[in-house]
């Protein structure tokens, strides 16, 4: 087996492209992807994300919230951080644990506070000054009740991947990251029950299932699964690759513990799949974003990992005709169908652009104006695979499907996934992204890109050419759940953009009873929009939990509600 | 020059992204319900040898390509992998098929696409440099010998050039040497001699169709008989952990606790 480990065919394959890629354009963006490419598809270690110091380009850079928004005016119900305040922390949790900026501030305390201040797609970018990492459930609870007194606004933060601007602060929050809390409490081989404190990065969590004994598989999976924590994950509601088939969190949470502002801890971690014994009010966590309490941990229901799994690239003619494939997979696929993706042409063209790649369908008469993957989860290999093979035969003879492939090989079905899984972040390298990920019956879900598409070239702001803002407006999403992720990729920040978008957006998906935000949250960029998808009654009822739960409101303040 | 008539011998071994597990009697590695794929080696033999036919430029072999042929000896489900090939551009595949959990070792081999090169009157035979499961690294060199053709090995670059002349780059230690020679030939193959692709559904569906022709050993005159017996297999020994200081101070004690400075 000595050859195992150094034989790397990925590897290779995308590092032979990344010394081309150089050679042609010596961007340090460009490696920073090609290399985070790399990681992404040949290990399964956790990959910190943040890494990717590039994306940048276009948009107004690092710039402050708070001067991007000046409309956002800081609450002075809140105090200011005073080292009194930092000298309690510190005694409190040890001075490994805090980043202070408040007692001897220096450029170099401002390097160490950035990562905490900026968020994943640096839009946001907050004034914090202090970052605390309790290491313990009662320390998260002596820290939120000392703020809680004090009134020191706090924002919990997991792997700050979050993409509506809620894991980081817009003033001086104190930054609560849990990334310390990362221990796997308990697994049940037989219930498949996971323990985990909430600071666990999801790779970390799926990896520790996989090698149990009788591996299991983490029921989320998401593009960020290297960085992001399942506090985070919690917290969000987080949908991603996966929800097809293994359901929503608020299905597979069996428990969870938090902490309330005032220091109360809630313990609610239960295992059992069945509890009828009053409200459920671990529920009302599970999307919270940080504004009810922080959760320190998590009880989670996992399934068996399947033994069997199969990835195909379809190509086809119209978003009619994968709505068509969709509809064929659920009936000859049903059971064993784990993932239904779409992908339009521009979408693809973005990532090949990004990492240099050639597409797998290219030479298949490609490209195709969509694309769709379809992901098969199974314990019998030669039962999924019969039936996979029945399915692409059938839709290719009845003409829904022009072209697509088949992963031979893991290594093969890897790369698959990453031409689905590299959008975001390709999109990111190539400058500012508007991101609208929201949830439309399926008939008319594509309809809302091409509305945009047709709306911004009206305005005459996309094309070609440096002169205009707007480089795509492009289609993708987890077509399996209805939930599509709009982007539009700028060039650079123009706010004719955002007045052609918006409320025009919102208003469509208003119209078509569907969700401005399916699956990333509200956060600070959602926050006014959501009386486009909840009525006043349901925005009141909401109101009223926040302000029992967080009478002073210090959790997560200025966003959400 | 002569048209080329090319054996591409494959392999079916556990999938490289895999993690193989030594099984509880430490005779083997566990590989029941383990995904297996083709060698990703042969994978790279298996698209050289189409790249060669479809490719028209100049440098590409002159005298055009007769036949491209598959060949596995593996238990039944090495059929898949054939199919692959088959879909990715062979002609034609050859099955001998092998019991679940028979081996052959590599002269065995070596002894058998003897017997097929002579049968398919082959002038050129693609084969990976070695294959990921035992990682022998002879069946090429054995195959060169048994036919007494010349061999290059851990080819990254094949070229035609006139009068049967073939240059193949190889890889060597800390980089590349060229060598020529004329077919017939036998060339292993190494990582960087191409990027395998994707093989297109409508070319899987017409592969799944296509016949294989099933061999045996006996039909070839092989024995497969073993002159090795594997006593024990284990696990590489578990890595330390490391361990995690608090400050600049604890690394530098921790450090001269080691002897490290
Ligand atoms: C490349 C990429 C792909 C993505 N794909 C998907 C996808 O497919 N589906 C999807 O749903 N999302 C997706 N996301 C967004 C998703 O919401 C996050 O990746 C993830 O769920 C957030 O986890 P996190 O630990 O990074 O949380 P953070 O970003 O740190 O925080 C998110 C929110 O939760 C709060 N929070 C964090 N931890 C806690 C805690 N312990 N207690 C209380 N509140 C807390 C924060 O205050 C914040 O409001 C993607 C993001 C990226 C960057």
């Amino acid at each position: 087996m000595a050859c195992r480990q150094p034989l790397t065919p990925v590897l290779r394959r995308l590092t032979r492209t990344a010394s081309s890629e150089i050679g042609r354009h010596s961007s340090k963006s460009q490696q920073a992807l090609l290399r985070t490419t790399i990681r992404c598809l040949s290990t399964s270690q956790p990959r910190p994300l943040r890494q990717t110091p590039s994306r940048r380009t276009a948009q107004a850079k690092d710039e402050f919230t708070s001067t991007k928004y000046p409309e956002i005016q800081r609450d002075e119900r809140f105090a200011r951080l005073t080292p009194e305040h930092v000298a309690h922390f510190r005694h409190l949790l040890g001075d490994n644990a805090v980043i202070d900026g408040v007692t001897s501030p220096s450029a170099a305390i401002d390097d160490d506070l950035a990562p905490f201040n900026s968020d994943w797609m640096r839009k946001y970018r907050g004034h914090t000054q202090l970052v605390l990492k309790p290491a313990t459930t009662t320390e998260v609870s002596q820290v939120l009740a000392y703020c809680n007194e004090h009134l020191l606004a706090v924002v919990p933060q997991g792997g700050n991947t979050g993409l509506v601007g809620g894991s980081v602060p817009v003033f001086d929050e104190i930054v609560l990251s849990l990334s310390r809390m990362n221990a796997i409490l308990s697994f049940d081989p037989v219930s498949g029950v996971l323990v985990a404190e909430a600071g666990v990065i999801l790779e970390a969590a799926d990896t520790y299932l996989a090698s149990a004994a009788s591996p299991h598989i983490f029921p989320l999976d998401l593009g960020a699964k290297g960085s992001c924590q399942l506090g985070g994950n919690l917290s969000t509601n987080a949908g991603g690759l996966r929800l097809l088939r293994y359901g929503s969190l608020h299905g597979t949470v069996l428990g969870l513990e938090a902490v309330l502002p005032s220091g109360l801890v809630v313990d609610d971690l239960c295992t059992l799949r069945k509890n009828n014994t009053g409200y459920d009010l671990k529920h009302l966590f599970i999307g919270a974003e940080g504004t009810l309490g922080a959760i320190t941990k998590v009880a989670i229901h996992c399934p068996r990992r399947p033994a069997a799994q199969n990835v195909a690239l379809l190509g086809l003619p119209s978003y009619e005709h994968c709505r068509r494939a969709f509809s064929e997979a659920k009936a000859q696929l049903s059971e064993i169908l784990s993932a239904f993706e779409l992908m339009d042409a521009g979408s693809q063209a973005l990532v090949t652009q990004v990492t240099g790649n050639t597409h797998p369908l290219a030479d298949g008469g490609g490209p195709h104006p969509f694309y769709c993957l379809v992901e098969t989860s199974g314990s019998n290999a030669e039962h999924d695979s019969e039936k996979l093979g029945a399915f692409l035969e059938s839709v290719l003879d009845s003409g829904i499907v022009a072209d697509g492939t088949l992963a031979a090989d893991e290594t093969q079905a890897r790369t698959l996934w990453a031409w689905r899984e590299g959008i975001t972040e390709a999109l990111g390298h190539l400058g500012g992204v508007y991101k609208y990920d929201v949830s439309i019956p399926l008939a008319d879900m594509y309809a809302l890109v091409e509305a945009t598409r047709a709306r911004v070239a009206e305005a005459g702001l996309i094309g070609e050419g440096d002169e205009f803002p707007v480089r795509a407006v492009v289609g993708y999403g987890h077509m399996g759940d209805a939930n599509l992720h709009l982007n539009v990729a700028t060039r650079r920040f123009d706010e004719r953009v955002e007045g052609v978008l918006e409320p025009f957006v919102y208003e469509w998906i208003q119209e078509r009873q569907g969700s401005i935000s399916a699956e990333h949250g509200l956060g600070l960029a959602k926050k006014k929009y959501i009386g486009y998808s909840r009525n006043e009654t349901m925005v009141g009822l909401m109101k009223q939990i926040k302000g029992l739960y967080d009478p002073n409101g210090i959790m997560n303040p200025y966003k959400y509600i | 020059m002569s048209a080329l008539r090319i054996l591409v011998p494959i392999k079916r071994v556990i999938d490289y992204a895999v993690k193989v597990r030594v099984n509880k009697a430490q005779t083997g590695v566990e590989t029941a319900g383990v995904k297996h794929s083709i060698n990703p080696f042969d994978d790279l033999s298996v698209e050289e040898a189409t790249l060669i036919r479809e490719e028209k430029l100049g440098r590409r072999a002159p005298g055009g390509v007769e036949e491209i042929c598959a060949f596995s000896a593996g238990p039944p489900k090495a059929q898949e992998i054939l199919r692959t090939a088959l879909a990715r551009g062979a002609d034609r595949a050859i099955h001998v098929e092998l019991k679940e959990g028979e081996d052959l070792e590599p002269l065995s081999v070596a002894k058998l696409l003897k017997a097929v090169v002579e049968q398919q009157k082959s002038n050129l035979v693609i084969l990976g440099k070695q294959s990921i499961d035992d990682d022998a690294n002879q069946t090429g060199q054995m195959l060169a010998g048994l036919l007494g053709w010349p061999q290059a090995t851990q080819a990254c670059k094949i070229e035609f050039g006139e009068a049967d002349a073939v240059s193949v780059t190889q890889e060597i230690d800390g980089g590349t040497q060229t060598v020529r020679a004329k077919l017939p030939m036998v060339i292993t193959t190494d990582l960087r001699l191409n990027e395998p692709r994707f093989a297109t559904l409508p070319k899987i569906m017409k592969a799944k169709k296509m016949p294989l022709e099933k061999k045996t050993l006996a039909d070839y005159g092989v024995s497969g008989e073993k002159r090795l017996k594997v006593l024990k297999v284990i696990e590489p020994p578990p890595r330390q952990g490391g361990g995690k200081v608090e400050n600049v101070d604890g690394l530098i004690s921790k450090l001269k606790e080691l002897g490290a400075i």
